[in-house]
């Protein structure tokens, strides 16, 4: 062999060998598309136009057989009351199932209800709150046995039958979003409404809310009005520094909201 | 090598085969990971259909499908609502569930305690927040064990109207 052939064929199966085997794979749109469904679910969250009714906790409770006399949901509304001496309480009796028909804050069984003078009240609002559906789910990664998990239309849920009820999802949770379920004994959680949206209806607390302060949407269908306020307006996520990138957005958190 | 070294070796590697063996006789064969990956969605497939078949109860019967649904036999009672007022409440807030309503249940159970009004209509000092739009009372003040709908009209809520 010459020189000049062993350097020319050399070159050839250099290069030849660089093509990775995926280049030259016949790529099928309909196979990329299924890897990218049409639909992400995403919840948007106005603070400014929720009162602290209540009503969407009631409507998920009846909707998703949740005991009204546990003290656990899987939706709650939390008040923020800032005094005028710069002091904050934050509350959420029965989740507000009941709404707040109070003004008296819960500060817990041990320190019981505070009064607060009208007058030092500095500003107060409502939160409501629910699972994020997190991107990137602390819970479902700390499942030992694989029981909770993302869908491919980005909700997070419970196998119920496949659930040890070990709470290391509970524990995992930055947002305090699950709980232990007192009838199925079994880790339990927002479930976005699966059995509705998936049949084209709102979830039940959406369609409770009478003020609108709570919105869904397919957030990769850029023509949703929701997904466009989620998209131009701006709009702030929880704990943003865990790093799940949570899927519920808020209008007008505070920081002392997390 | 001494027969100390291999014994221990083979009890490993049998409890391993023991495992892997009762892994894949136990774990069904619809589990998998979908586009989260591994790390996100290891699960069994077959269980979103157990969530898809939760029953649902409530009918949307937000601002307009009130008026589609609810307003088919009542019309009267979706046209008598104030829409600026209590025409943002679904039916079903204060009429309960009513996904296969008429047919079962025939009546709904109406919830017409004091409850259900304070949830909004308690005075709460909040200048800041929605509530300062909406008119509140000091339940123990304001007329005491009478139910609301005694003197006030869910429906039309207008004081002028009463």
């Amino acid at each position: 062999m010459k020189r000049r052939d062993f350097m020319k064929s050399t070159i050839i199966a250099i290069a030849g060998a660089s093509v990775p085997l995926s280049a030259l794979e016949f790529i099928d749109p309909k196979e990329v598309l299924a890897a990218n469904p049409e639909i992400h679910w995403a919840f948007l969250i106005n603070t400014y136009t929720c009162v602290g009714c209540g009503f969407c906790v009631k409507a998920c409770k009846t909707e998703n057989d949740v005991p009204f006399e546990a003290n656990v949901s899987r939706t709650w509304v939390e008040r923020y009351v800032y005094t005028k001496d710069d002091r904050r309480y934050i509350d959420s009796p029965q989740a507000a199932l009941y709404g707040f028909t109070e003004s008296k804050i819960d500060l817990g069984a041990r320190l019981g209800f505070k009064e607060i003078d009208p007058d030092n009240v500095g500003k107060a609002f409502f939160v409501p709150k629910l699972c994020n559906h997190c991107a990137a789910p602390s819970c479902t990664q700390v499942c030992p046995v694989g029981a909770t998990y993302k869908t491919d239309d980005g909700v997070v849920l419970v196998d119920r039958s496949w659930c040890i009820g070990c709470g290391y999802c509970i524990m995992a949770c930055p947002f305090g979003a699950r709980y232990f379920h007192p009838v199925h004994h079994v880790a339990d959680k927002c479930t976005f409404c699966y059995h509705r949206i998936t049949k084209g209806l709102e979830t039940a607390c959406v369609n409770a809310c009478p003020f609108g302060a709570r919105k869904m949407c397919n957030i990769r269908d850029i023509n949703d009005p929701i997904t466009k306020i989620i998209l131009n307006d701006r709009v702030g996520v929880l704990k943003d520094e865990f790093g799940t990138k949570p899927q519920a957005f808020y209008i007008g958190l505070a920081s002392e909201v997390r | 090598m001494k027969s100390h070294v291999w014994r221990p070796l083979f009890v490993v590697l049998g409890l391993v085969a023991g495992i892997l063996l009762f892994r894949a006789y136990y774990v069904p064969g619809t589990f998998g990971s979908g586009e989260y990956g591994f790390m996100y969605s290891y699960h069994n497939k077959e269980n979103l259909e157990y969530w898809k078949n939760q029953p649902v109860r409530y009918r949307d019967t937000g601002k307009q499908k009130m008026h589609e649904y609810c307003g088919e036999c009542h019309a009267e009672e979706v046209e008598v609502r104030t829409e600026d007022m209590h025409g943002i409440i679904a039916c079903e807030n204060c009429h309960g569930p009513a996904l296969k309503h008429p047919d079962e249940p025939h009546m709904l159970f109406v919830d017409r305690g004091r409850d259900v009004c304070l949830r909004c209509h308690t005075q709460l000092p909040y200048t800041t927040s929605e509530r300062k739009r909406i008119p509140g009372i000091d339940s123990n003040e304001h007329n005491p064990g009478l139910a609301c709908v005694d003197c006030h009209n869910p429906h039309n809520p207008r004081l002028e109207d009463m």
